[in-house]
Order: C-alpha cells, then sequence, then structure tokens
C-alpha cells in the first residue's frame, strides 16, 4: 500500500438533494468521512446509494448542497470498465497507464484478488465473480485515496469477500477511505453506517 | 501525454479488433468494384463519373464504425472512468477522433489507390482525388464521433446516425466533387477550410454530447 498523498484525503457531503428523472432521490443529505474512515452506505433498493457513489465521484451534479473531496478518488460500480477481449493483465494495464501505478503495484493488485491464474485470460470469459474480483483490482491498483464500492460484495464467494476486506482494512490502515454501499454489512469494523431513506417517503 | 497516447492506442486497438478498420474499407472497395456492373464498362463515363461514387462511398463508409464508437465505452463504464480521472469529455472524444483517424481515415486512403484502379480513374484525376479525402477524412471523423456520441443508446441509433450524418457531409461532398472538375484549386481551398472548421469543432460537439449521455 502506497503511503497518503500531503494533504489527508476528506469527504464533505453538504445538505445535498438530488433530482432525477423528476423523482427527489436524496434530500437534505450530509456525510463527513475522514482518512481511515469505512463507511458502510444502506437502504432499499432505489434510495440513492449508487447516486451518492457518482455524486461524490463528480459523475454527477447534486442539484442543491455541496460535495468537497480531498484525494483522489476510485469508483467501482456494476460497470466493469475493463476491456472485454483483453486478457484481464493488458486490461488491468491500460488503467494502470493512466494511473501512473507500475507494473509491480498491477500485480500486487491481482494477488490481492487471487487472479494470477487468470491474469492471461480474456476479461469475457471471466465469471461474474472473476469479474467482480478484477473490477476490485482496478480500484486497488489505482493507488486512489478515496474507494467508492458500489454492491462490491455481490458475486463474490466467501474467500474474495475476505480478499476484499482484508484489502479494505490494509487501505483506511493507510489513511484511506472506504464507502462501501451494500445490503449486507461488511464483516469489518465500519466508522459509521449511514442509512438512505426514500425521500418520497418522507416528503 | 503517455496517457493520451494510450487511449488513442486503445482506439485503433479496438477498431482493428471489432472489425472498425477492414469493414468501411471492404465497404468502400465493394462500391467502387459494383459501379461498373451498373454503368457498363464505359471507360469515358467511368473517368467522369468515378472520383464522385468513391467520394459518396467514403461518406457512406464514415456510417459503419458508428455503433461501435461510444455506445461500448459507455456501457461498459469507460467514459465514467475517464471522467473520474479528470479527463474532460473534450480530450477524450479527441482522442476518440484521432484514433478514428488512423483506424478509418488512412486505411480509407490507402484502399482509394486500390478504388481507383477498379474503377478506372484516370491517373491524373487520383493526386486530386487523394488530396480532397486527406482533407475531409478527418472532418467526417470528428462527424462520425459527435454523431456516435449524440446517439449512443437511443434506439436506431444506425438508421439517426445516417439521418444526421448525410445532411452535415453535404458541404464536403460539394467541394469535394468540385476538386475533381479541371479547376479544382477554389474548391480545393473550400474544402480545407470546411473541414478544418468542422475537425476543429467536432471535439467541443462530442465533448458536450457525451456529457449530456452521462446518467
Amino acid at each position: 500500500m502506497s503511503s497518503r498523498q500531503a494533504s489527508l484525503p476528506s469527504i464533505n457531503v453538504d445538505n445535498v438533494a438530488v433530482i432525477r428523472g423528476n423523482r427527489l432521490v436524496l434530500r437534505g443529505l450530509s456525510v463527513t468521512a475522514r482518512s481511515g474512515d469505512i463507511i458502510w452506505v444502506r437502504g432499499a433498493n432505489g434510495c440513492g446509494k449508487s447516486t451518492l457513489l457518482r455524486l461524490i465521484a463528480g459523475l454527477l451534479y447534486a442539484t442543491a448542497g455541496s460535495i468537497k473531496t480531498e484525494g483522489r478518488i476510485a469508483l467501482a460500480d456494476e460497470n466493469l470498465a475493463l476491456d472485454a477481449n483483453l486478457t484481464v493483465e493488458k486490461a488491468l494495464m491500460f488503467w494502470a497507464d493512466m494511473d501512473g501505478a507500475s507494473a509491480e503495484e498491477r500485480r500486487a493488485a491481482l494477488a490481492d484478488m487471487d487472479l494470477q491464474g487468470l491474469a492471461q485470460v480474456p476479461v469475457r470469459f471471466l465469471s461474474t465473480g472473476q469479474r467482480k474480483r478484477a473490477c476490485i483490482a482496478r480500484v486497488l491498483a489505482s493507488k486512489a485515496d478515496i474507494w467508492l464500492l458500489d454492491e462490491p460484495y455481490n458475486g463474490l464467494d466467501s474467500a474474495s469477500c475476505a480478499r476484499l476486506d482484508q484489502a479494505i482494512t490494509a487501505h483506511t490502515a493507510t489513511g484511506g477511505i472506504v464507502l462501501v454501499a451494500a445490503h449486507q454489512p461488511p464483516s469489518i469494523n465500519v466508522a459509521h453506517s449511514l442509512i438512505l431513506d426514500r425521500p418520497e417517503a418522507n416528503a | 501525454m503517455k496517457a493520451f497516447a494510450a487511449l488513442v492506442a486503445r482506439e485503433v486497438r479496438l477498431a482493428w479488433t471489432g472489425g472498425g478498420l477492414w469493414l468501411p474499407v471492404v465497404f468502400y472497395l465493394a462500391v467502387a468494384t459494383l459501379f461498373p456492373f451498373v454503368t457498363g464498362p464505359d471507360k469515358a463515363l467511368l473517368a467522369r463519373t468515378g472520383g464522385g461514387i468513391l467520394w459518396i462511398a467514403a461518406l457512406l463508409a464514415t456510417l459503419l464504425p458508428i455503433e461501435r464508437l461510444i455506445l461500448p465505452d459507455r456501457q461498459a463504464g469507460i467514459l465514467d472512468q475517464l471522467a473520474l480521472r479528470g479527463w474532460s469529455d473534450e480530450l477524450v472524444a479527441t482522442a476518440k477522433i484521432i484514433g478514428q483517424i488512423f483506424a478509418f481515415a488512412l486505411p480509407l486512403l490507402l484502399a482509394t489507390v486500390v478504388g481507383s484502379a477498379l474503377i478506372g480513374l484516370p491517373e491524373t484525376q487520383l493526386g486530386t482525388l487523394l488530396l480532397g479525402l486527406a482533407l475531409a477524412l478527418p472532418a467526417l471523423s470528428g462527424l462520425s464521433v459527435t454523431i456516435a456520441a449524440l446517439t449512443a443508446g437511443l434506439s436506431g441509433a444506425s438508421a439517426l446516425g445516417g439521418l444526421l450524418l448525410v445532411p452535415i457531409t453535404i458541404p464536403l461532398l460539394i467541394f469535394g466533387a468540385g476538386t475533381l472538375s479541371e479547376n479544382p484549386g477554389n474548391a480545393m481551398q473550400l474544402l480545407a477550410a470546411t473541414a478544418l472548421a468542422i475537425t476543429a469543432l467536432s471535439p467541443f460537439a462530442a465533448g458536450a454530447a457525451l456529457r449530456a449521455g452521462r446518467t
């Protein structure tokens, strides 16, 4: 694991509201995360967990409120973002080149997700769980300070879940921040549990 | 710069492996091959109209890669990951246009040499045709990326892409055909100016379309 950059990573979401498709998805939401935090974002389907992660990633704009982040962000969501025709190693190499990660860091990410044996297999031949592991390996190799993981345990077997937990613990131990949006609680100690409600339920 | 080069190289590689390279070239040459069957072996007629036919074939070949330029990257989350890393949508569009120039425009220029021989184009016209296409093809690459960004995810995207692309390319076609006349100078200048304007504006238009399509 790399050490953190000079300014510590942080997330400040202040009184945010989001309207998407004429529907109020988030309302009056505030979240603060500091270096070393693991936050479990939970809530019913459609309550805005993925929207919150995409907001923090800067991929969506808030209708109201403000979002400030310090540090580089990596996102693992439902989209694999790996070229299907490339081998796992080459697909990860593309993003490693983008992130300035070394070959050693890329190999370490593969090892952390137990993907060495699949490194030369084209991504399109991976199973659902293996794809998820490759997606998480992309995050691990990104050297990002903030990890946004959307349903990261879906499709993973218990050994892979344990590896992911280990990676999250190691990341936060070196000052990183991890937001995990999941229905099931992570088996690691989380700093906060953020429960999202459907805004229309309270409107 | 290294990351930008990696993105351009990815575009070229995807074109090579996904049919984006050979499909337009085969289509282009097929048109050049079929045309004499329609007109008959009238050398004078082929010499007079062959250049125009190759221009139209080039415009139509531009349509073929549109579906694979943006939509697969959007669906796979590649565009989101680039945005997350601070890449502006305009820069991503520029990389895609440059990749398209390498993967589509250059092979089509090479195919023009073969196509002109198939169609019996006089050697004196080949140079002018190549110059005209060399000016226009970067603009066509820019337009194809822009239209791919505009139509990505829409139902009937390929038909819509054709409906959008063909009218926009009319100035290029008119000036391009003009370069095949006996005095191509003015038409070549107008073609160069039009193509330059389209090429320069395409990254901004495509970038705006990429941004608007983000959900």
